[in-house]
């Protein structure tokens, strides 16, 4: 054993190896901040190993998960079955929902305005295959890539509303940073008076109350009111306009009496995000178009 | 050569459960950091080279499929591969305390490393409040984990030891 390990330690020393592997990594991180390229072929030949696997594992998994709800529903439906012959406190909390539900469809019927400027954009179904590996940010990745045509800063919704962005293409999969995601800005506006303002991600209030902290409204007249429902600015270079975010949830004043903070309750259901839409169409900025004039 | 395919194994099924499986067991959004327990673990069974090494792949794959830029987390877990490589001489397979403890600091270290880097450069100042609600929950799960993971790759350590070890006689004699 011994021999064996002095065997070893011929080649490179821990050290060296050390220093080396640091070198790369931060060569690494140079290259890409500075090119602005994520990897490349990495990219390609981890895409073509891991994906096809997470595909498999998530779509057992959500057979499995929804035999288990199955289950678990219907042991839920047994025992509230119970509980229902013996309390009448019960059929209040059913009116409470149905007043909820009513105050959702009006919401709804508000909306139909919006739904139609949804339609107008192309859309390409994907699924989410797996989720950022650590706790601090949320990222996922979909299984579409540049083959299937999506594009860098292509935007994602899901259902009624907006999810994130595509920050990394690979030719099978994407990565898409969430709008909740600690990193994240985006220039909303809200639709009853177009007052533009900066919905950030923060991981604290996602945690605390699953809720979007917003800042910079101006709004000196107070019409902004609890309830309006935000949507993306048309001033965002990364967003198109009109996907709707959430509505507000909570106004405070600022303490410079010029702007107000707030929070926003999301539409999407972040936690269990299966299946999203992306939109082929990246926010046209006209900035090319500004350089061929210029030239 | 067995060695590579079992660490590459290894490496790819923890990657897989880390954001697959666990993201859907997590308990009030936090999933447990099983990277880092097969980087710790590894260092420690093994030393700091190929600590560093497991590490530095860990790391690769992370950054590929989630990170900001390339190389990032590479460089972190390379360096948490090869610090548990200090403690190989003090490792003792039966002995579970030291791993446990050792895992558990890794992975608080990240955390911190992670927070400094990504959170409070981005004057998040709230630390006790990532503390409690990121990093000692973090902690906590993966310490759970750590218990049965730990006998795990302790097992398959072994066994290709075990097997290097009648390849390397057979070539001697």
């Amino acid at each position: 054993m011994k021999r064996f390990r002095s065997k070893k330690k011929k080649h490179i020393s821990s050290k060296y190896l050390l220093m080396i592997m640091s070198i790369v990594c931060v060569l690494a991180m140079f290259v890409s901040l500075v090119f602005n390229i994520g990897g490349g072929p990495l990219h390609t030949v981890a895409g073509y190993v891991f994906v096809p696997m997470q595909q498999g594992i998530n779509t057992s998994g959500i057979w499995i998960s929804d035999k288990v709800h199955d289950f678990r529903t219907l042991g839920d439906v047994l025992e509230e079955n119970r509980e229902l012959k013996a309390k009448v406190d019960d059929l209040t909390t059913q009116l409470n929902k149905v007043m909820l539900d009513q105050y959702e469809l009006e919401n709804y019927r508000n909306l139909l305005d919006l739904d139609a400027n949804y339609g107008e954009y192309d859309k390409v179904a994907a699924h989410v295959i797996a989720s950022d590996a650590g706790n601090w940010f949320s990222s996922f990745t979909i299984d579409k890539g540049s083959k299937h045509g999506i594009k860098k800063g292509m935007n994602v919704i899901a259902g009624s509303g907006l999810v994130g962005i595509v920050t990394e293409v690979a030719p099978n999969f994407a990565k898409v940073r969430s709008i909740i995601d600690d990193s994240s800005n985006v220039s909303a506006m809200v639709l009853t008076t177009k007052d533009n303002f900066n919905v950030s991600g923060s991981l604290m209030s996602m945690n605390e109350s699953k809720l979007l902290p917003f800042s910079e409204l101006q709004d000196e007249n107070d019409e902004v009111k609890l309830g309006d429902p935000v949507v993306t600015s048309y001033v965002s270079d990364q967003y198109q306009q009109g996907l709707l975010i959430g509505y507000i949830y909570e106004i405070r004043v600022n303490s410079n009496n010029l702007t107000k903070s707030g929070t926003i309750m999301p539409v999407v259901d972040f936690k269990h995000l299966q299946e999203v839409l992306v939109i082929t169409e990246i926010k046209n900025t006209g900035e090319g178009e500004l350089r061929s004039v210029q030239e | 050569m067995l060695r590579k395919i079992v660490l590459f194994l290894i490496i790819a099924v923890c990657f897989l459960l880390q954001t697959t499986v666990f993201p859907a067991l997590s308990f009030a959004g936090i999933a447990p950091n099983l990277m880092i327990i097969v980087v710790s673990a590894f260092g420690l069974m093994r030393g700091k080279k190929e600590g560093l090494v497991v590490g530095f792949f860990c790391g690769l794959l992370i950054d590929i499929f989630f990170g900001f830029y390339l190389g990032v987390y590479a460089l972190l877990y390379m360096n948490v591969g090869y610090a548990n490589g200090f403690l190989q001489k003090r490792f003792f397979p039966d002995d579970i305390k030291l791993p446990m403890i050792m895992i558990g600091a890794s992975d608080i270290a990240c955390n911190l490393v992670v927070y400094t880097v990504m959170f409070l450069m981005r004057a998040r100042f709230q630390f006790p409040y990532y503390l409690r609600a990121v990093i000692i929950p973090e902690f906590v799960y993966t310490m759970v984990i750590t218990i049965f993971m730990y006998i795990i790759l302790l097992k398959i350590n072994q066994r290709v030891e075990a097997y290097e070890k009648r390849r390397a006689k057979k070539f001697d004699l």
